[in-house]
C-alpha cells in the first residue's frame, strides 16, 4: 500500500492541530455553532440522533495492521457514551423496540470508510491526534467538498484486471485532499474508480465513475462518466469522455468540478448534486467541462499533468508484499491439497468458494471476511474484534487488509497453503460466514437507531431478515444476490442498487419499508447500473421479512435452470412479484398509504 | 503575496462611477469581466459555505493574469483564508469581532499542500521532484 512520505504523515499531523484549534475556538464560544458544522463535518464530524459520529476514511479502502489496531483502541476507549447519554438513547429507541444499541465498536461503511457512533465531541480532537498517529483522518469524509475516492476491494489482484487502479486513486486522493478552490461545492462529490472488466466500484452511481481502459494501441486512460448518484433522484452517470489519457485525469476532473462549482444550483440542497445539473444541461455541460479542460491545459500549462516519474514513485508503493516465511507449493498439488480439505470438512468447502477469491498469483488468494452475522449489525466489528483481525492481517495477508463496498474486510495478501488456517481462525472470531455476496451478505446503513437524517430504522430489519436466512443450504439455493437496505432516501444503504432494495420511509410518525426490485450496482451479477422499481404501497416491519421471504419464494418457483434472482426478474417483470408482497401482508394490521 | 486582512471598517465598496473598482456578483462570468484598468475587484460569499468565488479568483489571477487586488467581502470565515490566499485573494475583510491573533494562526498550519494553486502554480510532486 502507500508509504506516507514525511510531507504526508506531517500534513495529516497538522489537520489533527488545526481541528484542535476549531474545536476550542467552538468549545470557547468565539466559533458558533452554524460556523464551526461544516469545519467538523470536512474533519468526519456529525451530531447524530444522541451522539456524535465520527466517519474515518480510508483512501480507497486499504488499511494497515497498526491502523486497525488503533481503530481497536478508539472503540475501546473513546465510542463509550456518558451514561446519560446512552439511557436517553435506549429509552427513545426503545419506544420503537430496539432493545440493543452497539457501542465499543467501529463499522465499516459502503465507501470503504470506518465509523463510530458515540463518541464525545470533547474528546474529538484527542482522537484526531490518535487517528493521525498512524496516518488516519477524518479529512473531507463528509461536507460539499470531494469525498474519499473508492474502488475495487480485488484492485490490483483481480484476475479480470486491466490495469491496477490504485495508483491513480492514491493520485486523486492528493489532488482533492484540501483542494482550496472545493472545498465549499454545492454538495457532495464521489469519485469511484475501477480498472477491471467486471466494475466492483459501482462507478455508475458516482459523481465521477473512472474506468481504466487500454485504447488500440495499448494505451492507458480512462472512461470518464459524470453525474451518477443516489438520493431522491437515481441518476446514472453520462459518459462524458471515451479515452481520456491517464495523465490528464486531474487537469480532466479539476474541469469537471470547476463547472459544477460555477453552475450547480445552490438553491435547494436536493437538486444540488452535480448530476441534476448534467440533467439539465446536457450536452451543454459538456462543452462547457471540455472549454474549461481545454483552458486549463492550454492556458493554465496543464500543472497538474502526472508526469511519468510522479506515476512510478506512487505505483511503487503497490507492487506486491513478499511473504516471507511460506514457501510456494506448486500450483496443482495447491489446488488438491485444497480439494481434500474441502471434502473433509464440508464447512471450509462452502467457505472455500464463497469467501475465497482468485488471485493474478496463483499461489495466492484473496480472502473475504464476513462480518455478516446473527447479533451484530452489517459491517460492524467490536474492539476485540479489530484487534483479532489485525492479527489475522498481520499472520496471513502481510499486514494489509481492505474495507468493501460491501461492508467486510478483504485480505488480499493470503497463501493458497494457509487457506485452511486461516479459515479455522476466522471461524472462531465469527469471521468465516459463508455467505459472500448472497442474501445475509447485504448492505445496511445504521438507520433510525443512529442517524438523524434516518426515516426508520435499518438494523433490526437487517437482523431480522439474518435470522431468518441462517440455513446455508437454503441461502446457497437462492443464490447471488444483493439485497440493500437504506433508512432514508438520501440512500447510504444503497437500495436503489439492490436487487432487492429496502428503503425507510416515515408516515405519520411510523415506521414502513418500501421494497424495490432489480436495481443494480454495474456489476457483471447485476447487469447494466439502473435503479430498482417499486413493487407496491409500503410494509411494516414486521411485513418485511414475510414480504422478502415471499419474493424469494416466488423466485424460486418462476426460475428457470441457471438463472440467478436478478435474471428471473428481468425475464418476468415484477408482477408476479408484486403479487407474492401483496399476499404476504398481514391481514390484521393497518397498511400504509402509497 | 500575503493575504492582507482588513477590518469591516477599512474596507470600502466599490464607490459610484469608479472604474477602478469592481464588485462581481458570484454568479458572473470571471472570464467575462472587463479588466482594463481595474485594480481591485471585490468577491462576495453570501454564506462562506457558498465557495463560488474561490472559482472566480483562480481564473481572474492565474487564468487572466490579473495583477490587481482581489479582495475577499461578504461572510468570511478565518477558517479559510489560506484557501483564499491560495486562490488568489490578495485582501480579505473580516468579520466583525474577529480575534486577528486567531486569524493570522490559520497561516501558521501547513508548510504546503499537495495541488498547484494560484500563487504556487506547481503541485507538491513537482516541487519534491
Amino acid at each position: 500500500m502507500y508509504h506516507y512520505t514525511a510531507f504526508d504523515k506531517q500534513f495529516v499531523q497538522q489537520r489533527a492541530r488545526q481541528f484542535r484549534d476549531q474545536l476550542t475556538r467552538w468549545q470557547g464560544g468565539k466559533l458558533s455553532e452554524d460556523d464551526f458544522r461544516p469545519l467538523r463535518l470536512q474533519n468526519g464530524w456529525y451530531v447524530q440522533r444522541y451522539a456524535p459520529m465520527l466517519r474515518v476514511a480510508v483512501p480507497y479502502g486499504e488499511i494497515a495492521s497498526r491502523q486497525l489496531r488503533v481503530l481497536a483502541q478508539i472503540a475501546r476507549e473513546y465510542d463509550e457514551p456518558e451514561a446519560a447519554v446512552f439511557q436517553a438513547a435506549m429509552e427513545g429507541q426503545g419506544k420503537l423496540g430496539t432493545t440493543f444499541l452497539p457501542k465499543n465498536c467501529a463499522h465499516f461503511t459502503t465507501r470503504t470508510n470506518v465509523q463510530f457512533n458515540w463518541i464525545p465531541l470533547s474528546k474529538s480532537a484527542d482522537v484526531m491526534d490518535l487517528l493521525a498517529s498512524v496516518q488516519l483522518h477524518g479529512i473531507q469524509t463528509s461536507g460539499n467538498c470531494i469525498r474519499n475516492t473508492t474502488t475495487d476491494a480485488l484492485a490490483g489482484i483481480a484476475v479480470d484486471e486491466i490495469v491496477d487502479p490504485r495508483p491513480y486513486a492514491e493520485i486523486i486522493r492528493q489532488w482533492t485532499t484540501l483542494h482550496p478552490e472545493f472545498a465549499f461545492l454545492p454538495r457532495k462529490f464521489k469519485i469511484a474508480i475501477s480498472g477491471a472488466r467486471d466494475d466492483r466500484a459501482a462507478t455508475g452511481w458516482h459523481d465521477v465513475g473512472l474506468h481504466l481502459v487500454k485504447n488500440a494501441a495499448g494505451e492507458i486512460g480512462f472512461k470518464v462518466f459524470v453525474g451518477g448518484g443516489m438520493g431522491r433522484t437515481p441518476v446514472i452517470g453520462t459518459v462524458i469522455r471515451e479515452f481520456l489519457p491517464w495523465n490528464q485525469i486531474m487537469n480532466y476532473i479539476e474541469a469537471i468540478v470547476r463547472v459544477y462549482n460555477e453552475h450547480g444550483r445552490r438553491d435547494n440542497k436536493y437538486k444540488a448534486r452535480i448530476k441534476i445539473l448534467v440533467k439539465a444541461e446536457g450536452q451543454q455541460y459538456i462543452d462547457d467541462v471540455e472549454e474549461e479542460y481545454r483552458q486549463i491545459v492550454e492556458i493554465d500549462g496543464g500543472p497538474h499533468t502526472i508526469p511519468q516519474a510522479e506515476f512510478d514513485r506512487v505505483a511503487a508503493c503497490f507492487v506486491a508484499p513478499r511473504l516471507a516465511s511460506v514457501p510456494d507449493v506448486e500450483p496443482t498439488a495447491l489446488q488438491a491439497s485444497l480439494q481434500a480439505q474441502a471434502t473433509e470438512h464440508v464447512a471450509f468447502g462452502r467457505w472455500l468458494r464463497r469467501n475465497v477469491h482468485a488471485h493474478q498469483n496463483p499461489q495466492l488468494r484473496a480472502v473475504t471476511l464476513s462480518f455478516k452475522r446473527p447479533g451484530q449489525s452489517p459491517g460492524d466489528a467490536t474492539s476485540d474484534q479489530l484487534i483479532a483481525l489485525a492479527d489475522l492481517v498481520d499472520h496471513y495477508s502481510a499486514g494489509e487488509a481492505r474495507v468493501t463496498h460491501d461492508q467486510n474486510v478483504l485480505l488480499p495478501w493470503v497463501h493458497g497453503s494457509q487457506l485452511f488456517a486461516l479459515w479455522q481462525e476466522a471461524k472462531a472470531l465469527g469471521l468465516a460466514s459463508a455467505n459472500v455476496q448472497l442474501l445475509t451478505d447485504m448492505i445496511a446503513c445504521p438507520g433510525g437507531d443512529f442517524c438523524a437524517l434516518a426515516n426508520a430504522r435499518s438494523l433490526p430489519i437487517a437482523e431480522a431478515i439474518t435470522q431468518r436466512y441462517q440455513d446455508l443450504d437454503e441461502l446457497d439455493d437462492i443464490g447471488e444476490i444483493d439485497l440493500h437496505i437504506s433508512g432514508c432516501i438520501n440512500s447510504c444503504g444503497h437500495h436503489h442498487s439492490g436487487h432487492i432494495g429496502i428503503l425507510g420511509v416515515d408516515k405519520d410518525g411510523k415506521e414502513w419499508y418500501q421494497v424495490t426490485l432489480g436495481g443494480s450496482d454495474g456489476s457483471a451479477l447485476s447487469g447494466a447500473a439502473v435503479a430498482g422499481k417499486v413493487i407496491g404501497p409500503s410494509f411494516s416491519a414486521a411485513e418485511v421479512p414475510d414480504v422478502i421471504e415471499a419474493v424469494l419464494g416466488t423466485y424460486r418457483d418462476l426460475r428457470e435452470s441457471g438463472e440467478t434472482f436478478q435474471n428471473t426478474v428481468h425475464r418476468t417483470g415484477l408482477d408476479p412479484f408484486k403479487e407474492a408482497a401483496k399476499q404476504a401482508r398481514h391481514k390484521e394490521q393497518e397498511t400504509a398509504a402509497a | 503575496m500575503m493575504l492582507k486582512l482588513l477590518a469591516a471598517q477599512d474596507h470600502q465598496p466599490p464607490a459610484q462611477g469608479d472604474a477602478r473598482t469592481v464588485a462581481l456578483p458570484n454568479d458572473a462570468d470571471a472570464l467575462a469581466l472587463p479588466l482594463d484598468g481595474v485594480e481591485r475587484v471585490d468577491l462576495h460569499f453570501p454564506s462562506f459555505t457558498d465557495g463560488r468565488a474561490f472559482s472566480q479568483a483562480f481564473l481572474l489571477r492565474r487564468r487572466r493574469g490579473f495583477a490587481g487586488d482581489i479582495r475577499a467581502t461578504g461572510d468570511v470565515l478565518i477558517d479559510q483564508l489560506v484557501q483564499m490566499q491560495r486562490t488568489g485573494f490578495s485582501s480579505a475583510v473580516l468579520r466583525e469581532g474577529v480575534d486577528v491573533a486567531d486569524a493570522q494562526r490559520q497561516f501558521e498550519l501547513f508548510p504546503g499542500f499537495y495541488q498547484g494553486d494560484a500563487v504556487q502554480p506547481q503541485p507538491h510532486f513537482a516541487k519534491a521532484a
